[in-house]
């Protein structure tokens, strides 16, 4: 599949990347590059077979990861907005939605 | 004692530090008072006093973690990793935060955001990614074990660049709660050591089930130094190795394949059985992981958008607008590739003909391995397809630099354990290491083969930068 710039312009808006006019050029024929390769992958028969999901072990297939429904410490307000770019009055401030 | 070992790591980490860039924090005041603490208290924790350096994508309270990033940069994460909560109650002592590539994708730790790490071997040339300066670490005799990740060989790679000892473990066997997630299904912390005693050691306090990581398995952790007590050269009558020969082909360097091939024969003078093993899919795997990683990795880097921690863009009045630019630059070259391929492979209209076809490839993968398995008990590969490479020698071809993981990624795709072991030097006196794969939970029987091997041909070479 050709891969173009608006393609990969459509992807980094997806991904809230904003790329400029250099990056865009050079990730391009990087990018086709890459999927051109994996594109391999439909030499092979995958008719039957089940899709691999996620990368549990059987044991780890069978671990019970529940807990009983308890409350139990978590970081607190301070702690939480200890890295915070902008905290205001115990929120994450950030700027207006347009 | 503690004390003084640990100050003879912070001098050596500061000394070779310019020239190596191994370290993004050292915590010399930290570490020492921790020291002086441990042998007040007579702490007997199976790794009192012992100094230890951790990849910067693992979080230790009060220290940084930036994961090589511009977009973490001084983020000091509130809490430990679930590894680093055990290792500091076994006595460990943490001296330093290492260098790595960007969230852990690279393979040669040029991409981190705060230049490059060098091979001790020869400082014009790559330790390999992307803990490479974990393995950097261990490897300038800087501290006797580190802590990497491993996501499609991450550990191992570096390790065999390095000239040192390099685990991936079984997938669940070590907890990833604190581990800063780039693939969840793939991703497992890793150790680095010189020894294998030092391995087996940092192994077993580490491991086990976590209930912060719903992925780890309920699966008895043993002792993983017994086994390694006694002089083993009997004890390897017996011990059933796998040899993939069409993985010793093309884009195989002919020094490599050559030592490793030797390592063959002295398990075979050992008393092993060799035994002829195919992987008819392994060469789909670097499409696969490609597919999978990144697609996985653009879903956890959403989380990096400057609301909550890290960097935040200036000038941007509008969310949106600061979400995008934020990222922009934020994040470097390599993890906008990844974020951007994984994007597309999971977009509308692409999802099954990529990400869902790659994940039926990995359950063919993964049933070659347990194939394999029923007439082994562990499988030879090199870990690297070539020793270490100059710097800047591959960072314009992105595809070329995944080919280094070729024989890496499997054991990821699969979950099952991988373990580097140094085997020589090439004729320009760069590191060559062998890989062993096994079968899941098979830690024990990795560690007696390198045990074994090691006894009857000990890597005993040091790099020109030592501490």
């Amino acid at each position: 599949m050709p891969i173009n710039e608006s393609d990969i312009a459509k992807v980094a808006q997806l991904a809230h990347l904003e790329l400029g006019e250099a990056e865009l050029k050079t990730f391009v024929p990087q990018i086709t590059e890459i999927v051109n390769y994996v594109e391999q992958l439909n030499e092979l028969d995958t008719a039957n077979v089940e899709p691999a999901i996620g990368g549990l072990t059987p044991e780890g297939a069978k671990t019970d990861s529940s807990r009983a429904d308890e409350i139990f410490g978590s970081l607190g307000q301070k702690e939480a907005l200890a890295e915070a770019p902008d905290p205001a009055s115990g929120h994450f401030r950030v700027p207006k939605v347009l | 004692m503690s004390r003084q070992t640990v100050e003879f790591s912070i001098k050596a980490a500061d000394r070779l530090n310019e020239e190596l860039n191994a370290f993004l924090q050292i915590d010399r005041e930290g570490a020492v008072k921790r020291a002086e603490e441990i042998e007040k208290n007579g702490n007997q924790g199976v790794l009192a006093g012992v100094p230890v350096a951790v990849k910067d994508n693992i979080c230790v309270r009060g220290m940084q973690t930036s994961c090589g990033s511009r977009i973490l940069g001084d983020y000091h994460p509130p809490y430990n990793a679930t590894v680093i909560e055990r290792l500091v109650n076994a006595g460990a002592v943490i001296i330093g935060k290492t260098n790595c590539d960007e969230f852990a994708m690279g393979s040669s730790n040029e991409n981190s955001a705060f230049g490059p790490v060098r091979n001790p071997w020869d400082t014009t040339r790559v330790p390999g990614g992307s803990s490479g300066g974990s393995a950097t670490a261990v490897a300038a005799g800087i501290v006797p074990v580190a802590l990497g990740s491993d996501t499609g060989g991450s550990v191992r790679q570096p390790a065999s660049l390095c000239g040192v000892l390099g685990l991936k473990p079984t997938y669940g066997r070590n907890s990833r709660y604190g581990l800063v997630a780039f693939a969840s299904s793939l991703d497992q912390v890793g150790v680095f050591a010189r020894e294998v005693n030092d391995l087996a050691a940092v192994l077993g306090v580490i491991a086990g089930r976590d209930p912060h990581d719903s992925t780890t398995a309920d699966v008895a952790v043993p002792d993983y130094t017994a086994a390694l007590k006694n002089d083993l050269k009997g004890d390897l009558k017996g011990a059933r190795i796998g040899f993939p020969a069409a993985l010793f082909g093309k884009g195989l360097d002919e020094e490599v394949g050559t030592k490793v091939k030797a390592v063959v024969d002295v398990y075979r003078e050992l008393g092993a059985k060799i035994v002829e093993v195919d992987l008819p899919n392994a060469g789909y795997a670097i499409a696969v992981y490609y597919i999978i990683a990144t697609a996985e990795a653009s879903s956890n880097l959403a989380r990096f958008d400057g609301v909550r921690y890290g960097f935040r863009a200036e000038e941007t009045p509008e969310l949106r607008q600061m979400y995008r630019k934020t990222r922009e630059e934020g994040f470097g070259a390599e993890v906008k590739r990844r974020i951007m391929l994984g994007t597309y492979v999971l977009s509308a209209g692409y999802y099954d003909a990529y990400y869902r076809k790659a994940q039926q490839v990995r359950t063919l993968i993964k049933n070659d391995f347990l194939n394999a398995f029923k007439n082994c008990d562990a499988i030879i590969t090199p870990t690297s397809p070539t020793p270490a490479f100059a710097l800047g020698e591959k960072v314009d071809d992105p595809l070329a630099m995944y080919l280094n993981d070729i024989y890496t990624v499997t054991a990821n795709l699969a979950g099952i354990p991988g373990l580097s072991v140094p085997c020589g030097l090439s004729s320009t006196r760069l590191p060559i290491g062998f890989q062993l794969l096994g079968p899941y939970w098979s830690e024990p029987t990795l560690l007696k083969l390198a045990h074994g091997y090691l006894q009857d041909h000990p890597f005993t070479e040091r790099p020109p930068v030592y501490a």
